[in-house]
C-alpha cells in the first residue's frame, strides 16, 4: 500500500489559451487528494520534462484544445523519454475520437475527452499513475 | 387603440416619428393567423430612446434584421479567399476573419513555437503578401470585414489598410471591426503579448488612427464572449466587459481624444449562454448601464456614443461532446435569446465544435439554426417583445445591480478610475481568480447532478456514439506556409525592413507618438508579424499572468 499522494504536472503545451479546463482539472485532482504542479499556459515540452523530472512526477497532464496534439503530445512523450523519464502522459481538451489511436501509439497513457467526468479524470490518472 | 399603453404620448409620438423615418416598405406585419402587430408595445422609454434598454433603434429587426455575420477561416491565405468569395457570391456582404494561433500570438509561421498550429484553427498571416492574398478580387471598399485579433491587431490593421491601398481602396471607405480588446486577453483568453499598459496604448493608437483617417471602421470589439467561454457567470460577463468598455474610454480621452469623436464607432461582443432569461437580462442591462455611464460619467451626448451596439456568438462552451445533434437545439434557442435581447449581429456555433473545428454542413446548419429564428418565429415583427414583463424587467435591474458591485469594486481598487482598476485585477490575478471560482462552481454542479445538462449527467440513453464527420486541416499547409515565408524573407530588401523595424521600435518608445503609420511602413517594407512583434517587444517587453488556480 503506498501512501504518498500522486503527483501530477499540468501544463498547456503550444500558444492556445483555453485553460479553463485544465483549471477544472487542477482542482478535481487536488479535492481527489493528489499533489498538482501547475505550470499553466505556454509551455515547451522540455520545460514540463524537466519540472515533471525535478518534482518527481507520477503523471503530466496537458490540455489542448486548438488541433495541435498530433505534434504536440508524442513531442511531450519523447521530452520525458529523453528527460530520462517515464512519466505517464494523459492528454485532455478536443481530441477526435479518431486520433486516440495514433495518440496511444505515440505513448500517451489515456485520452480524456471534451465532457469527461470529474470522477473519470480522476480514475485515468489514478490507472496513469505507478502503482 | 394602439398596442402602446403609455402615460407618456410625448415619448411615444416621438418613437413614432423616429419609427417612421426607417420603417420597411409596406410595414405590416402579422401573425401566422393574421392578427396585425405594432412595431413595439409597452411602456417607454421606448427602443431608440434613452437609455436604449429596449433596443437601439426604434424599428429593430422589423425595419433592419441582424446580420448573420459566420465567422471562417482556415488553412492558407488563398484556402480561406475561396471560402470568402463563396460566401460574397451566396449574398453576404461582410467576412470575419479567424486567424490561426501563431498569427493570434504574433508568432511567424516558422518560429519553432508555430510549430503544428500553422493555419489550423484560422488563416495564417505572416506578412503583407498573405493580407493581399487573402482579399485577392474582393472590393474591400464595398464589404466590411470583421477581423479577430488582439496581441497583434494594430500590425494586422496596418496590413489591412496596406493591402487595401494596394488594390486601389482608399482608408476612408474601409469598414469593418477590428477586435482590438486588449484588456479581456488578460482576463480570459490569454492572447497577450506584451504588459497591459503599453497593450493598451496599442488600443488607443488604433482608436485615434481610424477615428482621423477610417470614419467607417469599428475600432474595438470590447469582448465578453471570452470572458463568459473561461467560465464566468452572466453578471460577470456584463460587468468585466462593460468595465473594460469604460477603462478603454478613459484611456482614450487621456490620449486626447474627444469622447464623441470615438465613442460612436466603439461595439460590444456578448456571449449568449443557455439561461434563456439571464442571457436576455444582461443584454438589455448592457444597454441600460453603458448609456448612463457614457452620458454621466463620461459627458459623451452624441447618441450614437450612448447606444451599445454588439454582436453575439452563441456560447461554444455550451454545446456537448455527448449526443453532439441536440447542440443544434441549444444553438437554436441561445440565438432566440439574443434576438429577444435585441443583438445587432448572430454567430451561431455548430454542432460540432466540441468534436473539432466545424465542417462545412455543420456551419450551414447553424446558419440555417438563425435563419429559422428569424424568417420563421415571428419575434423580429417586435421590438423587445418581453420588455415589461415583472420577470424579465426584474432580472434586467438584477444584472444591472451586480454590474455595478464589480464596478465599484474596481473604481475602489483603482483609486476612482476605472482603468486603474481593471489593470489592478489584472495584476492581482482578481478577474482571473474570480473566473476560476464560477468555472470550478459550475463544474462541481454538473458533476453533482445539481444542474442538468441533457445526455451528459441525465438523458444519457440512445447515445449510439456516432460522430459527424469532422474538418480536417492538411498538414502540407504548414510546410507551403512557411516555405512561401522563406522566399518572402530571402526576396526582400533588407537595409528598408530593418530600418522600418528601427522606426517601430523608436515610435514605441514615445508613448506621444502613433504607432499605426511605422506599422504600415513596416508591413510595406514585408516586415513579418514576428519581426514587428519583436520590434515592440523590445521596448514593451513581454507578460506572464499571476498564476491563479
Amino acid at each position: 500500500m503506498n501512501d504518498t499522494p500522486i503527483r501530477v504536472v499540468l501544463a498547456k503545451l503550444g500558444l492556445d489559451g483555453h485553460d479553463r479546463g485544465l483549471k477544472v482539472v487542477a482542482r478535481t485532482l487536488r479535492d481527489a487528494g493528489m499533489e498538482v504542479v501547475y505550470l499553466g499556459l505556454r509551455q515547451s515540452p522540455e520545460g514540463v520534462a524537466a519540472v515533471a523530472d525535478e518534482e518527481d512526477a507520477d503523471v503530466v497532464g496537458i490540455s489542448m484544445h486548438n488541433a495541435g496534439h498530433l505534434t504536440l503530445a508524442p513531442r511531450m512523450v519523447a521530452a520525458l523519454r529523453a528527460a530520462g523519464r517515464d512519466t505517464a502522459v494523459v492528454i485532455g481538451g478536443i481530441v477526435p475520437p479518431e486520433d486516440v489511436t495514433a495518440l496511444e501509439a505515440a505513448g500517451v497513457a489515456a485520452v480524456l475527452g471534451p465532457g469527461a467526468s470529474a470522477a473519470e479524470v480522476v480514475a485515468a490518472v489514478r490507472r496513469a499513475a505507478p502503482a | 387603440m394602439t398596442g402602446v399603453d403609455d402615460g407618456g404620448g410625448r415619448a411615444h409620438a416621438q418613437w413614432r416619428a423616429a419609427y417612421d423615418r426607417a420603417a420597411p416598405p409596406g410595414d405590416d406585419a402579422r401573425t401566422m393567423s393574421g392578427v396585425p402587430l405594432e412595431p413595439v408595445y409597452g411602456d417607454p422609454p421606448y427602443p431608440g430612446q434613452y437609455p436604449y434598454t429596449r433596443g437601439i433603434h426604434p424599428g429593430m429587426y422589423r425595419s433592419r434584421l441582424w446580420t448573420m455575420r459566420m465567422f471562417a477561416g482556415f488553412g492558407s491565405a488563398a484556402d480561406t479567399n475561396r471560402r470568402f468569395r463563396d460566401l460574397l457570391a451566396a449574398g453576404g456582404t461582410g467576412l470575419s476573419t479567424a486567424f490561426d494561433m501563431p498569427t493570434l500570438m504574433g508568432r511567424d509561421s516558422d518560429d519553432p513555437v508555430a510549430l503544428g498550429e500553422v493555419g489550423r484553427a484560422g488563416v495564417a498571416v505572416d506578412a503583407l503578401p498573405d493580407m493581399c492574398d487573402l482579399f485577392a478580387g474582393i472590393d474591400l471598399s464595398r464589404v466590411s470585414t470583421s477581423m479577430t485579433v488582439n496581441g497583434p491587431a494594430a500590425i494586422l490593421l496596418a496590413m489591412y489598410v496596406a493591402a487595401a491601398e494596394d488594390a486601389g481602396a482608399a482608408r476612408r471607405d474601409l469598414a469593418g471591426t477590428l477586435q482590438n480588446d486588449i484588456l479581456k486577453e488578460y482576463q480570459a483568453q490569454k492572447e497577450y503579448l506584451f504588459p497591459p499598459r503599453p497593450s493598451v496604448r496599442l488600443v488607443t493608437d488604433v482608436i485615434a488612427f481610424t477615428t482621423a483617417e477610417m470614419p467607417r471602421w469599428h475600432p474595438v470589439s470590447v469582448s465578453g464572449y471570452h470572458i463568459r467561454e473561461a467560465g464566468s457567470t452572466a453578471a460577470q460577463e456584463l460587468a468585466f466587459t462593460l468595465a473594460n468598455g469604460f477603462a478603454y474610454v478613459e484611456a482614450a480621452v487621456a490620449a486626447g481624444l474627444d469622447v464623441d469623436a470615438f465613442a460612436p464607432r466603439l461595439s460590444f461582443f456578448f456571449n449568449c449562454h443557455i439561461d434563456l432569461f439571464e442571457e436576455i437580462g444582461k443584454l438589455r442591462a448592457a444597454r441600460r448601464i453603458w448609456a448612463r455611464w457614457m452620458r454621466e460619467r463620461y459627458g459623451a451626448r452624441d447618441p450614437r456614443s450612448l447606444q451599445c451596439r454588439f454582436h453575439v456568438q452563441t456560447a461554444g462552451v455550451s454545446l456537448t461532446a455527448a449526443q453532439p445533434e441536440v447542440n443544434i437545439a441549444r444553438v437554436a434557442l441561445q440565438a432566440l435569446a439574443a434576438a429577444l435581447g435585441g443583438t445587432q449581429s448572430l454567430h451561431t456555433d455548430a454542432y460540432d465544435e466540441a468534436l473539432a473545428l466545424p465542417s462545412a454542413r455543420a456551419a450551414r446548419i447553424a446558419l440555417r439554426t438563425q435563419q429559422v429564428v428569424a424568417h420563421e418565429t415571428g419575434v423580429a415583427h417586435v421590438a423587445d417583445p418581453l420588455g415589461g414583463a415583472p420577470f424579465v424587467e426584474w432580472m434586467t435591474d438584477e444584472m444591472e445591480r451586480r454590474a455595478e458591485e464589480v464596478f465599484a469594486r474596481l473604481l475602489d481598487a483603482g483609486g476612482g478610475t476605472m482603468l486603474e482598476g481593471v489593470y489592478a485585477g489584472i495584476e492581482e490575478g482578481w478577474f482571473v481568480g474570480e473566473i476560476a471560482d464560477a468555472a470550478y462552481r459550475f463544474a462541481r454542479e454538473v458533476e453533482e447532478g445539481r444542474r442538468i445538462v441533457v445526455g451528459v449527467n441525465a438523458f444519457t440513453d440512445g447515445d449510439d456514439g456516432e460522430r459527424p464527420e469532422t474538418l480536417r486541416i492538411d498538414p502540407a499547409v504548414e510546410r507551403e506556409q512557411c516555405a512561401r515565408l522563406a522566399a518572402l524573407r530571402a526576396a526582400r530588401d533588407h537595409a528598408r525592413v530593418d530600418a522600418a523595424l528601427a522606426a517601430v521600435s523608436a515610435c514605441a518608445s514615445d508613448p506621444a507618438r502613433n504607432l499605426m503609420p511605422p506599422l504600415v511602413d513596416a508591413v510595406r517594407a514585408h516586415a513579418t508579424v514576428g519581426e514587428i512583434v519583436g520590434a515592440l517587444e523590445a521596448v514593451f517587453g513581454t507578460y506572464a499572468e499571476p498564476v491563479v488556480v
